[in-house]
Order: C-alpha cells, then structure tokens, then sequence
C-alpha cells in the first residue's frame, strides 16, 4: 500500500534531549465499508442485468397465391418433407408420401441434420447443367458467394417444414435453424395434411412418445 | 486485502461495462437458441409475444418516450375499429404501459385498472385461432399508426409454446401483407463440421443472409 515512511526518527543520528518525538500517525484507511460497498455494487450489477443481447433470425414467408398458376413448382426428386410432432420427434419422407407410408419414416433433432445433408448431395450429384442455371450462378457471384460455382446445383432442393399442433415453437425454431446451418436455399413451412398428422399420431402411439 | 479489493473493483467495472439493465418484461418468456447472429432493432417496432402456455400479447416500441403520439394512433385506431368506447384516461394509460394480452371485448376493463393492478392483473392472451384472429386488427391499426416508417415486426416466443400460437402469429402478419419479420433468439454458435460452420470459417458474411 502506498504508505509513506514516517518513521524518520530510527535512521540513525540522535535528536538531543530537549527534542520531542512528533507522534506517529498511521496513514492506513480502514478499508472494509469500501470493500462492503464494491460488493453490494456487483451483487446489485449481477442481479440486475442481462449478459447476452439477444439476436433476430430474420423469416419470410411467402404470400397467400390464389392462382394456382403462381404456386411454386417442386421437383418430386429434390423435395424433402419434415413433420414435427410431440416429444421432440422428427418424421420425415422424401419426394411424394407413398399411400401405403412406406417411404414415412422416423428420426429425430441429432439424425435429421444427416438426412438433410445426405439429401442434398444427392440432389447435387442428379444436377445436369441447364440454361436457367446461369441467372442464379452469376448472382452469387455477383453477392460475393465463394462458393458461387455450385450456388445453383441445389436448385431442385426443397425441405418442407409440417410441424403439428403439439409441435413445440423451440422445434420449429431448431428446424428452421438447421435450414441455415445446412444452406438449405429453399425451404417452406406448410401445414400438416390429415393423412400425414395420421401417420405421425400413429407412429406416436407404437412408439410410446409422451 | 488491497488485492482482494482490485480484484472486487475489476469485477464491478467489468458487470458495469458490459452488460446492460434488463427491460422490464410482462411476461417470462425462454427464447430458443439459434445460430443466427443479426441484432436486434428494437426501435419503430412491433412487438409479438407469446408464452409457454401460448398466450398472445402485443406491444409496440417506438423510437422516443415522445413519439407516444404513435401509440396514441394506435389505440385511437383500434378504439374506433372496434367500437370500445375507450376514455381519454383509458387511452393514456395504454401508452404509458403498451403490452396487451387480452381480447377486445375485455381490453376497457383492462386499460381502466389502476396501474398496479394492470401490470400484475392476468391476461388471458390475444385470440390467435383462424376463426376469430384479433391480432391482424392490431397489427392492420399498427401499420396506419406507423405510416411512413419501416416498420419491424418482433416475434419473441417461449420455447415450450405450441405451433399453433406461432401459425397464429403468422396468419396475422400474412393477412396484413406482411412476410417479413424477426424471431429473437439467444444466439450460439454453428454446430462443428456443418456447411454453415465452414463457410463461417472462410470469413464469410453471405451466409448469414441465405434465407432469401
């Protein structure tokens, strides 16, 4: 601690006899109420605020098409369709549900992002170049995408996002998220149809979800 | 001890810094994490919360305590969309303290409630459901009130909360032509090995934006 040496008198050459000692006074500041002070300000601090700003995840969706001319055209080979349901669980089917549900299948939030990605690939590598292709690539470019060369090839790539009404909001924020996680260009969310709430509620049953 | 009190200072200077009050909430609600990372504008914003059991409120933000007129249009509009019969006072007090969650038929008795007991009092939620979506009239009264200004649309839900609030949510916005809206979340990081987390790597800002 800065303190300054007031002991002058012990150095070494003797005051005379008639001299007075001055009384030594310590320069040492209790420091304890400072100390209690600084602590009720963190405790106060740490209660009171917040650490994490929190951040937006932008979302559009698209508008209501009455023409069923204007409605958007899915590939059956590049389309993927993803169910959400209660208890965390993710059904999936690729292309078109077949009637009798043998393409239904069962996943859930660890597994999927494989599926998405395996699926993408093979998207990708059933890509043959095509004219409609070179708006897409020089746009990219254009953005300043590194990786522009193949902005197009999973064009044909579409996920289908059905959550059901016991789908949490936190899984379909996750889904959504592993949309931007996997670059997945081209997404939609859509309500469920009855047959596939059907299947879902199903599966639910022989599989004991809670 | 003269460490031990640097250390307790550092630590007060560094809670001082870097973290900020807490805005008083109506309602608790846990956002879902998410890898994206934009940041939130808060200002000239409509507010949409829903929580845990799926209830609805509506609040506005607006960029200074003196544009209150806009909150002003805004319940004015609503007051004479609906037939209310709202009082001055009742109108003030809805631009004092704005976030809502109750239907139109009990919003009076609502905005009539001292202050206290409005902010403590329960509400049942704005009804979301296809059939009768009350939400699209305060979002519709919204946008006349902020006519002008881009407008942000805030959706902050609980984590625990069921799809159908969401889709209500959404309805709402769509009946209103609006597509576009922000969903605050906590941020994190993108999970190791992904596509994303790569590009991330490469120092890549484009992929923030690939929701198109």
């Amino acid at each position: 601690m800065a303190d300054i040496d007031v002991s002058g008198g012990d150095s070494g050459h003797k005051k005379g006899p008639g001299v007075k000692k001055a009384k030594k006074l310590s320069t040492r500041v209790d420091m304890t109420p400072m100390v209690d002070l600084g602590f009720l300000l963190i405790t106060f601090f740490i209660f009171t605020t917040t650490m994490s700003t929190p951040a937006t995840m932008p979302l559009t969706m698209p508008k209501d098409e009455k023409d069923p001319k204007d409605l958007t055209e899915v590939k059956e080979s590049g389309a993927l369709t993803i169910m959400l349901g209660k208890g965390n669980q993710v059904y999936y089917y690729e292309g078109q549900l077949k009637s009798d549900g043998s393409n239904f299948k069962t996943s859930n939030f660890s597994d999927i992002r494989k599926v998405i990605i395996d699926k993408k690939k093979q998207v990708v590598s059933n890509w043959r170049p095509d004219a409609a292709c070179d708006d897409i690539v020089k746009k990219a470019q254009e953005n300043g995408d590194p990786d522009w060369k193949n902005a197009c090839k999973d064009k044909d790539f579409v996920v289908v996002i059905k959550p059901n009404s016991e789908a949490t909001y936190k899984n379909t924020i996750d889904m959504l998220d592993e949309m931007t996680i996997n670059r997945v260009k081209r997404f939609a969310m859509v309500d469920i149809t009855e047959d596939e709430n059907k299947l879902v509620k199903l599966t639910e049953q022989s599989n004991k979800v809670q | 001890m003269t460490p031990f009190v640097d250390v307790a200072f550092l630590i007060l200077s560094f809670f001082m810094l870097a973290t900020k009050f807490k805005p008083p909430e109506a309602v608790q609600i846990t956002t879902p994490h998410s890898v994206s990372s934009d940041k939130l504008k808060e200002q000239d914003a409509v507010q949409i919360e829903f929580d845990s059991t799926g209830k609805v409120y509506f609040s506005m933000n607006t960029k200074k305590s003196s544009d209150a007129s806009l909150k002003k249009d805004l319940i004015e509009g609503i007051n004479k969309e609906r037939n209310l019969g709202l009082s001055n006072i009742e109108i003030q007090n809805f631009v004092n303290n704005t976030t809502v969650g109750v239907p139109f038929n009990s919003l009076k008795q609502l905005l009539s409630l001292p202050k206290e007991q409005r902010t403590s009092a329960r509400q049942p939620g704005i009804p979301v459901d296809t059939a009768n979506n009350e939400l699209t009239t305060w979002i519709q009264q919204a946008i006349l009130a902020f006519q002008g200004h881009q407008v942000n649309y805030l959706v902050k839900g609980d984590n625990n909360a069921k799809y159908p609030s969401f889709k209500g949510v959404i309805e709402a916005l769509r009946k209103n032509e609006q597509f576009k809206y922000q969903l605050i979340t906590d941020p994190e990081s993108a999970p190791a090995g992904t596509e994303l987390y790569m590009r991330r790597l490469m120092g890549d800002k484009y992929s923030s934006s690939s929701n198109q």
